[in-house]
């Protein structure tokens, strides 16, 4: 039996991470908003381990908070330990990275989403997707409540016909004992969704008293805390925890291999596709075999729990393997599981399905976001749900929608990736993956970002004119050391000769000397006694545009050629099999992606830069036609 | 958009040859590469006009020319356009392109000229079919020798050294991509040594690659074979006057004699060497020293054999000798009564030619063997040359960024400035077979180290 329960602008199924930024930016852009979960003990949960940022996924984090975001403000209230890794390995790969209190973190989340005007949160299970004629329609929940809605985002996460693998063992779950939906994967089917099944692992968590603290080593916080939100005071932060470090002997590595056919991903029970840069211990024992120990860290889960997690030992293996290899390791030998590894497969779709708005291209209306595109990480699922949120409102309120290219954002090169290259393995962000990464600072986020989230009205008034202010200080502070004139003087050389670098023959510019790479903005102070007093902030970037500023040139220059050639659209309804001089190769690739922009198909694989020409003559042709 | 430039007249050997530059920059750029005798500007000239005058390279001259100059809208592509025309060697003109690219032009892509008079709206929208047809067929043939070439030396050399940049970019990956990893550190020193190993490999492949210097300098050749089995006098057939001397007494050769010599579009600098033969004399024994090193030199090898006599072992001294080198087998005298049991050469070598020196007979299978080796037949020889020249540019620009990342880590500059040069170095060696950077990159870092939680 079928009841009518409502009718939203936008439905969000799934209050992961993908899912709550989803409904927070689509409510807060005034869309009636609603967001359903299996359980809203689980909203915002951290299944793996409670960490958030560390290598681009920090710069992702920054990034949603400089577009309207929640995940960064949360960060920084539920943090119990923060750190800036990669400091000294050049500005372009500092990344953050804290130890999150997990309990803290879902309470807070769930309050800000009960808090928040136009989102009504519902437990429920989403048993189908509405779709007629190509366009999605709602949702009807497995009570058999019936929801009308102008668009729906699929943020399932691992949940979708989830199944975990504990040794010989498997039963059908979600994460942490939740029961996994089974039926909306039908429905998405029968919808024109292509499934695909991955899977991914995570380690045991401990007994914070069965570890022997004493004799491992320690690693604390940084003493001066960065927070990850532009708008966090930072005066107010502290680390209350230490993490701890450890390592892997041979003994453990010979319990691994001799109990390696108890493995399901061994024995064959698992047919999904694992992370490539997430590798159980198992994995990491047989495919690197000729290392004589791996790392992992202890980390707590919270202030409020006993229960430690162990990274670096995601396993599959059988419980009792499990202790066994555990209490082999430096500090652990008397170790005591509370909860133990599991493997985890789930559904999730292809990504080449989806446009670059996230939108799916076969059905409108449709919305995908965070794991359920093939992805891993909550914070690259955080930012798929952010741009999904955002683009389901602006289409239901008829405005355009948007997106992120490459050049502005690690969330953009995300998405590219995901829509264009697609991902054979649950695809994770690194900072290599951008070909444009010193631009992408992640000191620069509220810059490439703020003015966007001020245009879609996630960012207000007073924020907006706060960058506006701050860019104006930068620019002028750049100005003055670029046209400031410094004399030769003895003082001045024996500072110079101090720090390694050639004495000053004649007089020349501050910015000069600021450039020079043994040098930099802030060391020059006393030989610079007309500095405005300025924030931390805005010294920063002009000492990063004084240093950056020739390959940031460059590197614009790169973007100039990219976007002219993102501006060329294609059509939705190109039949390229009727463009003449294409090779059968691109009209292959091209007809099964469609991209959205010349742009975009010159990064599909397969296809040459003299399809390309062939497209932009076609587009030319056809645009005159028209006309 | 980007000036570009190709030789525009079909390339072989012609009365004249014609390079065209076209775009933005297109005057000013033939401006650095041409000086007119009267000492007027190209870009002081009006349109449809033209001007007598050289092509130089750092002052060395490279030829006469006429350049003319049309204005835009007027011209082909409807852009300002320069033709150079010049004296129409194969090696001229193909210099000359270079200098053009080197001063600032991109090397035009299949069809481009006529794209952009499409694009300028220089053709009407019926020819536009037909200009996508042109762009497609020359990029399939330049797609079909880009295929052949993979199987070349020189593609081989390419792959070698990306995988080394590709090796380079994954340690620096790894490294500030898991700094919570056990990743070793990347010594700045140690990638130093590593960019310079690079950019040394990278400066010998440029430099032996081009196809231009062995045609101008010639294919270096070496006439081999034991005394008296006929070197010289095939020498002097195929340079066709008589410079060394022919006795039938063995061992006459002591100098190694040179000679330049003209075969269909190749030239030969051909050195005819004293005959290898265990030997006690002096003079003659200093011959065969240096005849043997320069087999080791040669970019070919002609191995002579009397086919009126059987194997000795001095000539199984010489196969062993020229079995890993690019050798033609050269049987000579068909004119005599046959001995040699040529089942042998057969299963050795792949490239054997009959012939009777003493009557020049056989050399036109010589020549076509020759041609075999050295200009791949198979594909018309504009796409062959378009697709060696990207190769050939593709190195050098990779070169440049090696260099570039070189030369900013000796400054101590930060490394993920330093990182993204290199990106661009093997961007440059990615073009060849159209790979991304940033995927290689990360599978390579997947591949190769134990990373994640």
């Amino acid at each position: 039996m079928k009841y009518e329960m409502g009718r939203y602008d936008v439905i969000v199924v799934g209050a992961g991470h993908a899912g709550v930024e989803a409904a927070l930016a689509s409510a807060r852009l005034g869309c009636k908003t609603a967001l359903f979960t299996i359980s809203l003990d689980q909203i915002s949960n951290m299944p793996c381990n409670p960490s958030i940022g560390g290598t681009a996924k920090g710069h992702l984090v920054r990034e949603i908070d400089a577009l309207g975001g929640e995940m960064g403000i949360a960060a920084d209230k539920c943090f119990i330990q923060s750190r800036m890794l990669n400091r000294g390995r050049g500005p372009a790969v500092h990344s953050l990275r804290v130890q999150a209190d997990r309990v803290m973190f879902h309470n807070y989340m769930k309050k800000v989403c009960e808090d928040q005007k136009n989102l009504d949160i519902k437990q429920a299970e989403v048993a189908e997707v509405i779709v007629e004629d190509g366009t999605v329609k709602g949702i009807i929940t497995h009570l058999g409540a019936k929801y009308e809605a102008k668009a729906v985002i699929i943020a399932t996460g691992t949940y979708l016909r989830g199944k975990i693998h504990v040794g010989e063992v498997s039963y059908t779950a979600g994460p942490d004992a939740v029961r996994a939906p089974m039926s909306l994967s039908e429905s998405l089917k029968s919808s024109g969704v292509t499934l695909r099944r991955f899977k991914t692992g995570t380690p045991c968590r401990v007994h914070k008293r069965s570890i022997n603290f004493d004799i491992l080593e320690r690693q604390d916080g940084d003493d001066d805390i960065t927070p990850f939100s532009f708008e966090t005071d930072k005066s107010s932060l502290k680390n209350q925890v230490s993490c701890y470090i450890s390592y892997t002997n041979s003994e453990t590595h010979r319990i691994i291999k001799e109990n390696l056919h108890r493995s399901p991903m061994y024995s064959g029970l698992i047919e999904g596709v694992g992370p490539r840069y997430c590798p159980s211990i198992e994995d990491k024992v047989v495919r690197f075999a000729d290392r004589e120990r791996h790392q992992l860290f202890i980390e707590p889960m919270g202030l409020g729990t006993d229960e430690y997690y162990l990274q670096g030992m995601s396993s599959s293996l059988p419980e009792d393997v499990q202790l066994a290899f555990l209490r082999t390791i430096k500090g652990l030998e008397n170790v005591e599981i509370m909860r133990p590894a599991y493997a985890i497969e789930y559904d999730c779709c292809d990504p080449t399905e989806l446009k670059p708005t996230l939108e799916f291209k076969n059905i409108a209306g449709l919305y995908g976001a965070g794991q359920f595109n093939g992805t891993s990480g909550y914070e690259e699922a955080a930012a798929q749900g952010l741009i999904a949120g955002i683009n389901a409102a602006l289409k239901v309120s008829d405005r355009d929608q948007i997106i992120l290219d490459r050049a502005s954002s690690y969330t953009g090169t995300l998405i590219d990736d995901l829509v264009t290259k697609g991902c054979d393995d649950p695809y994770r962000m690194m900072t290599s993956r951008s070909e444009y990464r010193l631009l992408l600072r992640q000191d620069s986020c509220d810059q490439r970002l703020t003015p966007i989230g001020y245009k879609i009205g996630l960012i207000d008034e007073q924020r907006y004119k706060r960058l506006l202010k701050k860019e104006e200080s930068i620019k002028q502070e750049f100005e003055r050391v670029s046209t400031l004139n410094v004399a030769p003087s003895p003082l001045l050389d024996s500072f110079l000769e101090e720090h390694g670098t050639s004495k000053m023959k004649t007089g020349c510019k501050m910015a000069d000397l600021m450039r020079r790479p043994q040098l930099n903005y802030f060391m020059l102070e006393p030989f610079d006694p007309g500095r405005p007093d300025l924030s931390y902030e805005v010294c920063e970037q002009v000492d990063l545009k004084i240093k950056y500023d020739g390959y940031i040139e460059k590197q614009l220059l790169q973007v100039e050629q990219m976007r002219k050639l993102n501006k060329k659209l294609l059509p939705e309804d190109i039949d390229y099999k009727k463009i003449n001089g294409l090779r059968l190769e691109a009209v292959e690739k091209l007809s099964k992606f469609r991209p959205h922009s010349i742009g975009h198909a010159s990064r599909i694989s397969g296809v040459s830069p003299a399809d390309i020409s062939v497209l932009l003559i076609w587009l030319d042709q056809n645009h005159k036609n028209t006309k | 958009m980007s000036t570009i430039a190709a030789i525009s007249t079909p390339n072989a050997v012609g009365g004249i040859s014609v390079i065209r530059i076209s775009g933005e920059d297109a005057i000013s750029i033939a401006d650095i590469v041409f000086k007119s005798f009267s000492g007027a500007a190209l870009s002081s000239m009006k349109g449809y006009t033209c001007a007598y005058g050289e092509v130089k390279k750092e002052d060395q001259k490279i030829d006469d020319v006429i350049a003319t100059v049309f204005r835009n809208p007027k011209s082909y592509t409807g852009e300002d356009i320069v033709e150079i025309s010049c004296h129409g060697g194969l090696y001229i003109t193909r210099q000359i392109l270079r200098i053009i690219l080197e001063n600032g032009a991109v090397l035009a892509q299949p069809g481009e000229f006529t794209k952009r008079a499409f694009l300028n709206g220089k053709m009407s929208l019926t020819q536009a079919e037909a200009v996508m047809d042109v762009i497609s067929a020359g990029s399939k043939n330049e797609l079909r020798h880009a295929v052949a070439l993979k199987d070349g030396a020189m593609f081989k050399k390419i792959s070698g050294i990306r995988q080394d940049i590709t090796r380079i970019l994954g340690d620096l990956a790894a490294w500030a991509d898991y700094p919570e990893d056990d990743i070793p550190y990347v010594e700045p020193d140690k990638l130093l040594a590593e960019l310079e190993q690079i950019s040394c490999a990278l400066t010998v492949l440029s430099q032996t690659y081009d196809y231009g210097k062995l045609i101008r300098d010639g294919i270096k050749t070496v006439i081999v074979g034991r005394p008296n089995v006929g070197k010289s006098t095939l020498m002097n057939c195929m340079s066709g006057y008589e410079r060394s001397i022919v006795t039938n007494i063995p061992g006459t050769t002591r100098d190694i004699v040179e000679e330049h010599i003209k075969i269909g579009d190749l030239t030969l600098a051909l050195s005819d060497t004293a005959g290898i033969r265990e030997t006690d004399d002096v003079i003659e024994k200093k011959g065969v020293e240096i005849a043997i090193e320069k087999i080791s030199q040669a970019d070919l090898v002609l191995a002579v054999f009397d086919v009126s006599q059987v194997l000795s072992d001095d000539d199984r001294k010489i196969i062993d000798s020229v079995k890993n080198k690019n050798v033609i087998i050269i049987l000579n005298k068909t004119d005599k009564e046959p001995l040699l049991d040529e089942s042998y050469f057969d299963s050795v070598f792949s490239y054997i030619v009959h012939i009777s020196a003493k009557n020049s007979e056989g050399l036109d299978e010589l020549q076509k063997y020759l041609e075999q080796m050295f200009i791949n037949e198979e594909i018309e020889a504009d796409n062959s040359i378009l697709a060696n020249e990207r190769q050939k540019i593709c190195v050098d620009c990779c070169l440049k960024s090696v260099n570039e990342a070189a030369d900013v880590l000796r400054n101590g500059e930060s490394l993920d400035a330093v990182t993204v040069i290199i990106d661009e170095a093997l961007e440059n060696l990615l073009k060849l077979t159209g790979e991304s950077v940033t995927e290689s990159v990360v599978n390579e870092v997947f591949s190769r180290f134990c990373v994640g939680k």
